[in-house]
């Protein structure tokens, strides 16, 4: 199980990178991908959408069930992952690389600070069992 | 903690995901659940269905017993070793389980039931019970692997014991050998050729290794899910249960209206729904828009609510999402399906959607993959 050091974590298992220029891209954990199994279908966030911290905001579908994803921060949605569409298995392969979902500007940086570090999210994923 | 198979260690060991099912702690997959898929479609697949119960029915008034418990006749099953794939009703003419019977032998018979369903179901089977001359008997010492796959018979017969080899190979579709306590039955529940074989549970880690070392690949839950899907078979207590009879879930043509002197339990709340008049049915969709289709969602025709999805997901196979649903009858080809609020279009087709490895439904180029 996979948790880089240098994102930011969300109860609801995204991850979020601060791109260091008042956006950030958002994903979900290589632990919610796994959860879920294999992904099918993802529907996007439309681009210029105002987001509230744990707004809906998209959809994961895996063989199993639809998962939403929940934006982790307050801002308007600047990028979505088109190439997911035709390849939503690229989560499972590279949940923090290829498999992002979108992009957020963000309406007040200093959000970022009650997002969990990787420790955070370590504890929460033991805590879970 | 659920009840567990004689391979739960073996689902450990594998690195399985365990869910619970039906009270069972059983696997849902071992990694990937669209690759075992594809494993039963292309070559071969082992499902570890010991959750399921065989459940023996002997003596000399096992026939007249099955002929009123079964809403499908047994006194079809003629030579020994067919088998026979029944409803089980209440009263009502609900379904309390569906079931595979195997015709054995003269006054013997065996049903496998529903692993969620099996205590209810023998309940209901000693409630049903007029006669001394029929023995009930739950085999719980037995434990069930398919073996499914174009490839499936060829791998899974040279680990039989040795005289099932030539026997097991021998059967036609829909029929079963057995030898002690082993029985091989040509049946499945995939779309694909294969065995269904109940042994004794001591034996079956043995057999399991051997189907592995021969390359077959261990399949969990949720690939035998969409596999069964995609062959437009039903699931007991999503596309039927004790609310809704066969006549409304697809399965009229396991119903035995003839002899009509047979009293069947059921029979005459069938008989009544049918002269009531429209019948809702089962039908087959293929989304043509984006999304999966999963149970409950409204069918739409013209806006208008016309019924729901009884089984949805994605079919690996088709790389479409489909689903069975009920609906009034005559909806026409096309209709939109509910997902999240939004209306989206959607085929209605004729199951089964893939048999033996092809798509039985024609797939149009626009439309949309999942």
């Amino acid at each position: 199980m996979s948790i880089p050091t240098e994102l930011k974590y969300t109860e609801s298992h995204e991850w979020v990178k601060d791109n260091g220029d008042g956006t950030v891209t958002v994903g979900i954990t290589d632990h919610a991908q796994e959860a879920l199994g294999d992904l099918v279908f993802v529907e996007l966030p439309e681009i210029g959408k105002q987001l509230a911290v744990k707004d809906a905001c998209a959809v994961v579908e895996s063989v199993k069930a639809a998962s939403d994803i929940y934006s982790p921060l307050t801002g308007d949605v600047t990028a979505a992952n088109e190439a997911l569409d035709g390849a939503p298995e690229t989560i499972n392969e590279d949940a923090y690389g290829d498999g992002w979902i979108f992009q957020l500007k963000l309406s007040d940086p200093s959000q970022l600070d009650e997002l969990m570090d990787a420790g955070g999210y370590e504890q929460l994923l033991a805590d879970e069992g | 903690m659920g009840s567990r198979t004689p391979l739960f260690s073996e689902h450990e060991r594998l690195g399985a995901r365990i869910v619970p099912f039906g009270g069972w702690d059983m696997p849902l997959h071992y990694g990937s659940q669209l690759d075992e898929h594809h494993a039963v479609r292309q070559q071969a697949g082992v499902f570890d269905v010991s959750h399921m119960r065989p459940v023996d029915i002997q003596g000399t008034d096992a026939l007249s017993f099955l002929q009123r418990l079964l809403a499908n006749d047994v006194a079809k099953l003629k030579q020994p070793g067919k088998a026979l794939y029944s409803c089980m009703l209440n009263a009502e003419g609900g379904v309390i389980d569906d079931l595979i019977c195997y015709y054995l032998g003269p006054n013997r018979y065996r049903a496998v039931v529903n692993a969620a369903t099996a205590d209810k179901d023998l309940a209901w089977m000693h409630a049903c019970l007029q006669s001394a001359s029929v023995g009930i008997n739950s085999r719980d010492d037995l434990a069930l692997l398919a073996v499914q796959g174009p490839e499936a018979r060829a791998q899974a017969a040279s680990l039989l014991p040795v005289a099932l080899r030539e026997p097991a190979l021998a059967l036609k579709p829909f029929f079963a050998t057995e030898q002690g306590d082993w029985l091989v039955g040509r049946t499945g529940y995939t779309g694909e050729d294969g065995f269904e074989i109940m042994l004794p549970a001591a034996e079956v880690v043995e057999l399991w290794r051997a189907l592995l070392a021969v390359g077959v690949i261990p399949c969990g839950l949720g690939a035998r899910d969409t596999l069964r899907l995609e062959a437009g078979m039903n699931l007991y207590g999503q596309d039927m249960s004790e609310e809704v009879g066969p006549l409304e879930s697809g399965l009229d043509w396991t119903v035995a209206f003839a002899p009509r002197e047979r009293d069947f339990i059921g029979r005459a709340a069938l008989e009544a729904q049918q002269a009531s008049g429209e019948l809702r049915q089962v039908v087959g969709l293929l989304l043509t828009g984006r999304g999966v289709l999963r149970s409950h969602q409204p069918v739409l025709v013209n806006d208008q609510p016309v019924g729901e999805v009884t089984s949805g997901g994605f079919s690996p196979t088709l790389q479409r999402s489909i689903a069975l649903a009920r609906v009034e009858p005559g909806i026409g080809d096309q209709c939109a399906v509910e997902i999240r609020g939004k209306a989206v279009p959607a085929r209605v087709v004729k199951p089964p959607f893939v048999r033996h490895g092809e798509a039985r439904i024609a797939l149009d180029d626009q439309d949309a993959r999942a």
